[in-house]
């Protein structure tokens, strides 16, 4: 096999790679907030719910998550998935089990907010909704930008699980090249992209943690 | 002959609990347009939950609170209490400002930005004219030039004057101070000394919870002496400092003059 036709080979798998990272973020992210406002929910049932959610989540192996979502409906429901449905069970699953670790690093930062910044809003007259979307959350942001970094980068890792389903991403790709090739040089090509772009996540997130400087508590 | 005396607080018989302490006892209270009260007392005397339980960050268990006449929360005939409905609520709380002990400030926003956001989106009144207004009180708090500074930028004093000036943003009828100078330094307590004087001129209508009797001997029309959850004793600054009748109140005041 030409280099170029490996390089064009791990290229695609790149791009799937980058597909799951990003829309795992995209729908992690903000059903993470909704995950950790039904965590601290006055109603006991949901509260409890979510706990359990959450704990499954983070007790269980991402890995077993997958085969799970990805088995289930044929197992449980006896429906047939189309092929493609590989690449939809990695995003349910991978969303499932970030949305979990997002809430739980939400939740920290809403709860360290002293009281005092709701009891001057609401003083202020400030809604429930006002206080949170302009005071309390943009605060909560900064505070956790640092967890967030943490798990973020995991993520970029974690794309490689999406192997077991046949996901024909970075790891997939790479381990076939190798196997037909008899060397390690596809490896050492997705050890270089899997830590070049944790650089960038890292470097990205060192800017949006600048941009939150302008002030400190 | 004088104009009937308006009363812009009123709370009668007043009770409060937290678990099996009782905090506040029978405690009676009006304050007229334009009149300027100190609190005063020993910690845990009451008087930090009184201002809370006037501006609604805690709710009464009895008793009943008045702003302009108007109930806010009064005793059901069945001896329940009752609150107004969370819109009149709201409506109520532009009655009043509230200046914290330890400031409040929106780190995250500008000093501008402090003063300007409730006007502008929750009165949802004019920018322009909200911005020209939050101008002239940065002046008049001496805060010229601190615009787009961040509140972690100022000195304590500084910040406890952009406080005041954001509770001023909204117009209140009546303004209460819960301890202002007690999170600050000796030395910066007069300049927020100057600033309640500068209002209590302007007539307007202040309760001020301190533990500065100078400060509440200067300012203050009449004084309020709580002791365990009740008001010991009342009277005009002088009469009060000067010729103390209850015990309490003569061993309160030896106490702060060693």
């Amino acid at each position: 096999m030409e280099l170029s036709t490996i390089i064009e080979l791990l290229g695609t798998g790149a791009i799937t790679s980058v597909q799951i990272f990003l829309f795992t973020l995209v729908g992690a992210l903000p059903l993470g907030l909704l995950v950790s406002f039904g965590r601290m929910s006055k109603l006991l049932v949901l509260r409890w719910f979510v706990r359990l959610y959450i704990s499954l989540m983070r007790g269980t192996p991402l890995i077993l998550q997958l085969f799970i979502v990805y088995f289930g409906p044929y197992y449980v429901l006896g429906i047939q998935m189309g092929a493609d449905y590989r690449f939809t069970a990695t995003l349910i699953a991978f969303i499932l089990n970030y949305a979990a670790y997002f809430s739980e690093i939400y939740r920290s930062g809403i709860e360290s907010m002293p009281r005092g910044q709701y009891e001057a809003a609401t003083v202020l007259g400030y809604s429930r909704t006002q206080t949170f979307v302009r005071i309390i959350f943009p605060q909560v942001v900064k505070r956790i930008i640092p967890p967030m970094t943490n798990e973020t980068i995991t993520l970029v890792k974690d794309t490689a699980l999406a192997f077991t389903l046949g996901v024909a991403e970075m790891f997939t790709q790479a381990r076939a090249i190798v196997a037909s090739q008899g060397n390690l040089i596809a490896f050492l090509i997705a050890g270089i992209f899997y830590y070049g772009f944790n650089a960038v996540v890292a470097f990205i997130m060192e800017r949006v943690e600048k941009a939150f400087a302008y002030y400190h508590e | 002959m004088s104009s009937p005396e308006h009363n812009i607080l009123r709370i009668t018989n007043a009770r409060k609990s937290f678990g099996d302490t009782e905090v506040l006892r029978d405690i009676s209270l009006s304050v007229n347009a334009g009149e300027v009260v100190a609190v005063i007392g020993p910690s845990g005397s009451g008087k930090s939950t009184l201002l809370r339980c006037a501006t609604l960050l805690e709710r009464l268990d009895s008793g009943s609170l008045c702003y302009d006449g108007e109930p806010v929360a009064q005793l059901d005939e069945h001896g329940c209490m009752v609150y107004a409905s969370a819109k009149a609520l709201q409506a109520i709380r532009m009655k009043f400002g509230l200046v914290f002990q330890d400031f409040n400030l929106f780190p995250h926003f500008s000093v501008m930005r402090n003063i300007t956001d409730p006007p502008i989106n929750v009165q949802k009144r004019n920018k322009q004219e909200v911005y020209e207004e939050a101008q002239a009180l940065l002046k008049k708090m001496g805060l010229q030039g601190k615009e787009d500074a961040m509140p972690c930028e100022l000195s304590g004093g500084q910040q406890q004057r952009v406080s005041i000036a954001r509770a001023l943003a909204l117009n209140p009828e009546i303004l209460y101070f819960d301890e202002p100078t007690s999170a600050l330094d000796p030395e910066l307590t007069g300049e927020i000394l100057r600033v309640i004087r500068a209002l209590a001129a302007e007539r307007m209508t202040m309760v001020i919870v301190t533990h500065e009797m100078n400060f509440a001997r200067e300012v203050a029309d009449r004084i309020i002496f709580m002791d365990e959850g009740y008001i010991v004793e009342q009277g005009s600054a002088k009469t009060l400092v000067d010729n103390p009748q209850h015990e309490r109140l003569k061993a309160f005041l030896n106490k702060l003059e060693t």
